[in-house]
């Protein structure tokens, strides 16, 4: 039985859609402006295109630099985070009827329910005490914050998953190390590409573990950069926007490339949940 | 007899590989998030200020917390603010994901724009809609002659907390839609045709069918949505930080501004304990009154 279009719906979609592209049109149009043109109007299309303006914000911002912090760190936290963090879930899913296990699970799982303030202050101290208030040590608070709900959804599929295959290997003397990264690992791709996707907007959009932890200039992500640079932005809107473009283009574009892998692996996370 | 120990020793061998591959991760969490945790909860108890020497002070943070007029103010603007939030982004998400999954033209074009501020940068959007409030709202209120409109809104203690619902719904309702729609797509379509066929209206559909039948998704967001919005705190630096005033101070940026600014490390401790206390207590409730609806429904 087929249905005719809901015209109603489409319509109203539209129009909801146009509150969601509002702010973007206007950060594109206001970045290519200069600031006589925004006096005259500032929701108009730009008559000319003012390049400079990112030129200069890539200057001012060290751009580059932030940008290769934020890709490093990135890239760094989701790889480590998807080849060890689906390793503890594989253990703990395959072992859950030991009680060293179950307490593992529920340890991790414990934590998503302490908000980052409590542990905000002491892990300042600790990470520069230990000297690792920089770009490493970052990486290695997003894989190991990550855990507690990276373990609740990689258990929750590798149950689904049938372990007779896992058996046969075992018959035929494979190892366990061995049975993980050659059967198992690449059984897990599609809810690996939900915790890659998830992980990489987390870490990718952060502000608090980055403001917080990193001090020096050199270390700072693309959203502290944004943060610091506020006050001298102030007197140049057009140099802001074209800064906060450029903070964001990377995820646009990726998204506008892999929006139905995207959209697809965050919905399988939220069944999943 | 040899096949069973052969077994067993395989078993002990691979046991031990389980074990290795969990005690490095272990460590790691205990290292720096327990421990940091355990550590703020007993400078709590302490009058450290974030260096030099302390004592023991026993509960004194805590009493003089509940006498200090910053925290209940940040206290009840957090609240109001993701109370107001969390309802307004159920509500629109609701909305959005029904409406994406009718019949409609351009449904991926439009699915990829609802879903889109979900990867978007919260502060970079707050700095946005920050321009947004202060420069273009009010020209736009005084062209057309509107005069509520005319002045900034963040910069009204009154008013500014609306700005920062605002854009917290903007940008929270997208992952919202999408648990949603996820929840509405596992509903077979034959449920809706058997219904129409009966006869049912258009709401009596929603009310009778969806509703239930998503309302596991509805719980799950109601408490995920208040717990990230007790949270608050980078909408609050890239719109207001905490203005006018402390008009907009959430419970985030007061442990931020006070532990690392105020000298009140101990002091923030222990507001951070009350916080975690409370948003345990939050959870528990939500989860215990929304499951018994679901059941009941």
């Amino acid at each position: 039985m087929a249905r005719k279009t809901n015209w109603a719906a489409t319509v109203l979609l539209v129009l909801g859609s146009l509150v969601i592209l509002f702010p973007l049109y206007l950060t594109v149009t206001i970045a290519f402006k200069d600031p006589r043109e925004m006096a005259r109007s500032i929701i108009s299309l730009p008559r000319t295109l003012r390049w400079e303006n990112f030129a200069q914000a890539i200057q001012m911002t060290s751009f580059f630099r932030s940008f290769g912090n934020s890709f490093l760190i990135t890239a760094a936290a989701v790889g480590l985070t998807l080849l060890t963090n689906s390793m503890v879930a594989y253990a703990i899913a395959r072992n859950m009827h030991k009680r060293f296990f179950r307490f593992l699970y529920y340890y991790f799982i414990s934590a998503l329910f302490i908000p980052f303030p409590i542990i905000m202050l002491p892990i300042v101290k600790e990470t520069s005490a230990m000297g690792i208030d920089n770009q490493i040590g970052l990486i290695f608070l997003y894989v190991v914050y990550g855990l507690a709900f990276n373990i609740f959804v990689y258990v929750g599929y590798l149950k689904t998953i049938p372990t007779s295959l896992e058996e046969a290997a075992i018959i035929d003397g494979c190892g366990v190390w061995k049975l993980f990264w050659k059967i198992v690992f690449p059984l897990m791709a599609p809810i690996n590409a939900t915790v890659g996707t998830l992980t990489t907007l987390w870490v990718w959009n952060d502000f608090m573990l980055p403001l917080i932890i990193l001090n020096k200039p050199e270390a700072m992500t693309l959203p502290l950069v944004q943060f610091v640079f506020q006050s001298q932005f102030s007197t140049n809107y057009n140099l802001a926007f074209a800064s906060y473009l450029m903070a964001m283009a990377p995820v646009l574009v990726v998204y506008v490339l892999a929006q139905k892998w995207i959209i697809s692996g965050l919905m399988r996370g939220a069944l999943k949940s | 007899m040899r096949a069973p120990s052969s077994r067993s020793s395989r078993s002990w061998r691979s046991s031990r590989v389980y074990f290795l591959m969990t005690i490095p991760a272990l460590v790691l969490f205990f290292v720096f998030h327990t421990y940091p945790a355990l550590e703020g909860i007993f400078y709590s108890f302490t009058n450290w200020p974030g260096y030099g020497d302390f004592q023991f002070v026993g509960l004194k943070n805590y009493l003089n917390l509940l006498k200090d007029g910053r925290a209940w103010d940040s206290y009840l603007f957090t609240f109001k603010f993701a109370i107001i939030s969390t309802l307004l982004v159920n509500l629109l998400s609701m909305l959005a994901a029904v409406l994406l999954n009718e019949r409609i033209k351009l449904k991926r074009l439009l699915r990829a724009v609802y879903f889109l501020p979900n990867v978007l940068s919260i502060l970079i959007i707050g700095f946005i809609f920050n321009y947004i409030f202060t420069y273009l709202l009010p020209a736009l209120g005084e062209r057309l002659g509107i005069t509520a409109l005319a002045t900034n809104i963040l910069g009204n203690p009154a008013l500014a907390w609306v700005g920062v619902v605002f854009v917290a719904v903007w940008q929270a309702s997208a992952f919202n839609t999408l648990l949603y729609l996820a929840g509405l797509q596992a509903i077979p379509d034959d449920l809706y045709e058997a219904a129409s066929i009966d006869g049912a209206g258009r709401w009596q559909r929603f009310a009778r069918i969806t509703f239930p039948l998503i309302a596991p998704f509805f719980t799950i967001n109601m408490v995920l949505a208040m717990k990230n919005f007790l949270m608050v705190f980078d909408h609050i630096m890239a719109l207001t930080g905490g203005g006018p005033g402390r008009a907009t101070e959430s419970i985030s940026l007061l442990i931020y501004r006070g532990g690392f600014q105020g000298g009140e490390f101990a002091y923030q401790s222990a507001n951070a304990v009350i916080y975690f206390l409370v948003i345990l207590v939050v959870s528990f409730l939500q989860i215990k009154f929304l499951q018994k609806r679901e059941v009941s429904l």
